[in-house]
Order: C-alpha cells, then structure tokens, then sequence
C-alpha cells in the first residue's frame, strides 16, 4: 500500500548518505596522499597523487604487531563463545530443571551490566592471578562480556527446533549428548555462524579491557595502537588515517561476506 | 519483528509448559542442568562476582599495590563534596539528553525509510552500517584527524566552523561528542526501527487508506504508535550507552577543555586508572550502575511499557 514515494524521508536518507560516506571517502584519499599534498589540497579536495607510503609506514610502526595480537584475541574470544555458549543455549531452551529458567534470567540481567562498572575488580582479579599484561587476561572478561547477548541469540535459534525432532531422537534412545551433536548443532549453523561473527567483532573493536589489562608494545592491540599512534604522531594524519584504515579492512571484509549472520547477530542485540 | 522474538526471548520458561506433556518421551533425553554450568561460572566470575567486590571496594582505600584497606565512608564523603563528580553527573544526564533527542528522531525516519521494499534501499542501508562495524577507537582517531584545526575539514571550511577549533570550547566539544555518537549509533538504532516497521502488519495501512488517512497522517497514527515498544528499548540502550561512553571521550577531547566534558564515565578511569585512587574509583562504577538501572526503570515506568502485552492489541 506504501506506494507513493516518501519525498521526505528520501531526501533525509540522502543527507545522511553524505553524512556517513563523506568522512569515509576523505579518510580513503587522505592515506594515498603524502602529508605535503594533504596538508596543501585539504582534506575535502580530490587528490592529485598516489602513494602507499602511508600504509607501508602504518604497518612498519608496530601495526603488524599490534594486527597479530588482536588477531589472538577475537580467535581466543570466539573459540570460548563457540565452546560454551552452545551447551548453555541447550540447556536453557530444553532442560526442565527450575535452574535452567534461572540461569537465562541470570544471563538477561547480565546484558545490563556495563563493563565499566566492574573493570576495577575485573583489574584486580586479573593482577592477582598473574595475567596482568598478558593476552589471555583481555581473552577472558572480553568473552565473558560477549556471553549473554551471544546466549539471547543462539537461544533464540535453538528455540525454533520442534519438540517433535527430540522426541524422534529419544524415541530411538538417544542421550542428551548425542542429541546435541547430531541434532542442535547442525540445526543451528545459522545462530551459531552469527554468533562467531558477533563475538568476533566485539573481540577485535574492544578498547576498554585492553586499555586496562595491558602496558606494554608486545601485548598491544590494534584499537590501543591506534590510540598510541594519534598521541605521539597526531600532526601525522595521513598516516593515521591509513592505520585506521587498516584496523577496519577485516571488519569490511567480513561485512562483505557474512553480511547476513552480523546484521542478525546485531538485530538480535537491539531486541534485547 | 524484533518486539515479537523479545518477547517470545524473554519467557524463557514459556515453551516447555506450552508443548503437551508426553510422559516418557518428554522428559527422556532432555539435558541437565550441568550443561550449562561451565558458562554460568565463567560469566558469574567476570560479571557477577566483580559487581558484588566493586560495592565492597567502593568502602575500602586501594591504589593498586598491596591489600584494599576498608575505610568505611571515606570515599562517600569525599565524592559528594567533589565538584568534578557533581559536574560530571550533569554532564552525563545532558550528553544522554542530547544523544536521545538527536539520535531518535534521525533513526526512526531512516529506520521506516528502509523498511521499505525498494532494492536501492537494501544497497544504501548496506553503506548506512558502516560506522556500526567499527571500533569507537578508530571512529574518534579519524574524527580527530578529520577535524583537526589545521589539516582537517574546519581548516578548509572556514566559512563554516571560524577558527576552526571545534575542541577547545565546552559547547564545541560537546557539540562534537554527540556529532560522533551520533555518527556511530544512528546506524545501530536504526536498524532497530527497520526491523520493527518491517513487522507492523500491512492490513492496518490499508484499513488506514480506505478510511482515507494520508500518508502523514499514517506515519503519526499508526506507524509512531506500533513502534512504541522499539522506541523504550532503543531509548534505554542509548541511556545505558551514553552514560557508559568512554573511548570517544578519551580520545577527542580527554575530559577537556579542563573537565569541561568529563563525565562520569571518563572520570571514574580517570580516578581508578590515572590517580590510583581505585576505592573512589569503584564508587564511581556504582554510582554508575545505579544511576543506569534507575534510569531504565524509569523509562519503563513512565512508558507503560510493564503493563503493556502486545503492540498488536485490537488485531
């Protein structure tokens, strides 16, 4: 019925559009220029030369580094959400017990508790268990912080398995156990995929955990290198703008390809 | 859409009385409890534990060597007497103000605007999410380059922003915190609004034009209204958000111009991370939490939203 063009709401979504692509396309032609060119032209022209100097001195500076250990991250992140989230998902959406019912309550609650409001015993705890300034101390807050908005979804999928599936299953005698492998996993590829692909993200953008879990060059991530870089070589901004750059490449290439399992994974945060 | 699978989501206990109860066959093969304790104890060790300690922090004295010694009120006292915390109190309430008043209208437009069907739609709204995919570090690095006195856009447009130090005056400052918040959230809420116009059933618009109601008149009469439940819950994300921000704080204006734009988040790491006062700074984080649930209850409250069913009431 909603036929007639919304002029309105069309020019609006138009100005938005430059809003949001305008920034982006001077960041792009500001990593091909050198800071001579970029500082003459100005960041809104349309650059005259091109050079990846920019981005051959991003990545000599300590990104390559930095790229490395983000990447320890979001794989240490995800292989934890893959490890329990699945079994706990199971047990809220088919266990009986009074305790199941509970825990996704529990869970529920959790998605409200911001992590600033515990970094100091998170800093603490850390320290005192000998992680402090070791990736495996940003690994687990960062997992388990990903863990009730990643339950809500994989929940949400498993739900949609009909009883009568596990019912053929147990009729022909099968173990809670086997019914979790042959069964749930295969059917929720899906919620399972979106789940990898959200936890992943939050693993690589994290800023919070890094910042107070880590000091040293070795440990640092990309989203703390960036901070560094603007601190120390600030007036650098072509250079900046081609780390950013690159920090972002991943998230783009995955956007590109697991578009569907993100914007699920993110629709599903927003229903909370 | 999304307010149909919330609140399928949020009766966790609701499909197992709702399937007919086979004896035997129901109960056969159905997991324990004990699949879902590993996650329980992992999430209750880095969640529920620390927001216990912190209030137990918030009443000892520790600056990050040795043992916390417990000093009673002390850091009670002296966050009620601070300046700094009471400015960074309404600091915050007006950065969540500003953040709902620019971010709702601007979301529900485009949310409504890309629910509809047409294919350039699908295509723009895949550029619209970009700023959501990336990290608030690299978001607040480029929006400090790309206003940069000198070498950013200001310099160029003189015409527009003067001197062209947008960071160096309080209303600049905040004026470009919500800029970038907006930036960087629009798209998340957004997406939000698209997949709740997407579920308003179609029948109610075309009972709407048979009555003869315009376009306009549809938008205010059904549309608004059949995406109230959405708007409660995208509001009390952008609350808890915009109390929370930290990174965009941090790195485009640090608090400044003095404490100009410290608010409470950004000053409780700054007390915890940069004075090493950590009791002050727990007390903070809980006035934090706090101050974040009682503003969701609030919302709730005033909404209406406990009392309501189902946005499809009268269907």
């Amino acid at each position: 019925m909603k036929t007639r063009p919304n002029y309105f709401a069309g020019i609006g979504s138009f100005v938005w559009l430059l809003i949001v692509a305008i920034p982006l396309y001077v960041m792009l032609s500001g990593t091909f220029q050198t800071r001579e060119e970029f500082g003459d032209n100005g960041p809104l022209s349309f650059p005259t030369s091109f050079t990846l100097q920019n981005y051959v001195d991003a990545i000599t500076s300590g990104f390559g580094r930095y790229f490395l250990n983000t990447v320890v991250v979001t794989v240490g992140v995800v292989a934890i959400v893959l490890l329990l989230v699945p079994p706990l998902s199971y047990a809220i959406v088919r266990s009986q017990s009074r305790a199941a019912s509970f825990v996704f309550r529990f869970f529920l609650l959790g998605l409200a508790i911001p992590a600033q409001a515990v970094i100091v015993p998170v800093f603490y705890l850390i320290n005192t268990v000998g992680l402090y300034d070791n990736l495996i101390g940003v690994i687990l807050p960062t997992a388990a912080f990903a863990l009730p908005i990643c339950t809500l979804i994989l929940s949400g999928t498993m739900r949609d398995i009909t009883g009568e599936l596990y019912e053929a299953m147990a009729m022909d005698g099968a173990s809670p156990a086997r019914a979790f492998f042959r069964l749930v996993l295969p059917l929720s590829k899906g919620g399972i995929s979106t789940i990898a692909v959200f936890s992943a993200l939050q693993a690589w953008n994290g800023f919070l955990f890094p910042l107070i879990l880590t000091q040293s060059e070795s440990t640092r991530v990309v989203t703390l290198g960036l901070f560094n870089f603007q601190t120390q070589y600030g007036i650098n901004i072509p250079g900046l703008l081609a780390a950013v750059t690159l920090s972002m490449v991943p998230v783009l290439l995955v956007y590109l390809f697991a578009r569907r399992a993100l914007v699920q994974g993110l629709m599903g945060a927003g229903g909370k | 859409m999304t307010t149909l699978a919330t609140r399928r989501q949020a009766a966790p206990g609701g499909s197992t009385p709702s399937r007919p109860a086979r004896s035997g066959a129901s109960s056969v093969g159905r997991p324990g409890f004990a699949w879902a304790l590993p996650a329980t104890i992992f999430f209750a060790l880095f969640a529920l534990v620390p927001l216990a300690a912190v209030a137990v922090l918030s009443f000892t004295s520790w600056s990050g060597l040795g043992d916390p010694e417990f000093v009673g009120l002390e850091n009670w006292e002296t966050l009620v007497s601070d300046p700094v915390m009471v400015k960074s109190l309404w600091l915050s309430l007006l950065f969540i103000v500003l953040g709902v008043v620019t971010q709702t209208p601007l979301s529900i437009l485009l949310g409504v605007w890309a629910a509809g069907n047409q294919r350039n739609r699908a295509v723009l709204s895949a550029i619209y999410f970009i700023p959501l995919l990336l990290s608030s570090a690299a978001i607040s690095v480029l929006w400090r380059a790309l206003l940069d006195p000198n070498f950013g856009i200001p310099g160029q447009l003189s015409w527009l922003f003067g001197d062209g130090n947008l960071l160096g005056t309080q209303s600049g400052a905040i004026g470009v915190l919500i800029f970038v918040g907006m930036w960087q959230f629009t798209p998340f809420h957004t997406l939000i609004y698209q997949g709740a116009a997407k579920g308003i059933p179609n029948v109610l618009y075309q009972a709407a034009s048979i009555d003869g109601a315009g376009m306009v008149r549809q938008f205010f009469s059904i549309t608004l209204p059949q995406l109230r439940n959405t708007a409660i819950t995208s509001i009390i994300l952008m609350v808890v958000g915009g109390l929370t921000t930290f990174e965009t704080v941090l790195i485009l204006t640090n608090g400044g111009p003095g404490t100009d734009t410290t608010i409470t988040a950004f000053y409780m790491y700054q007390e915890a991370f940069q004075s090493f006062d950590f009791g002050v700074g727990s007390a903070i984080a809980l006035v934090l939490v706090v101050v974040a649930t009682l503003i969701s209850l609030v919302v709730v409250k005033v909404s209406g939203y406990d009392k309501m069913n189902s946005s499809l009431e009268g269907l």
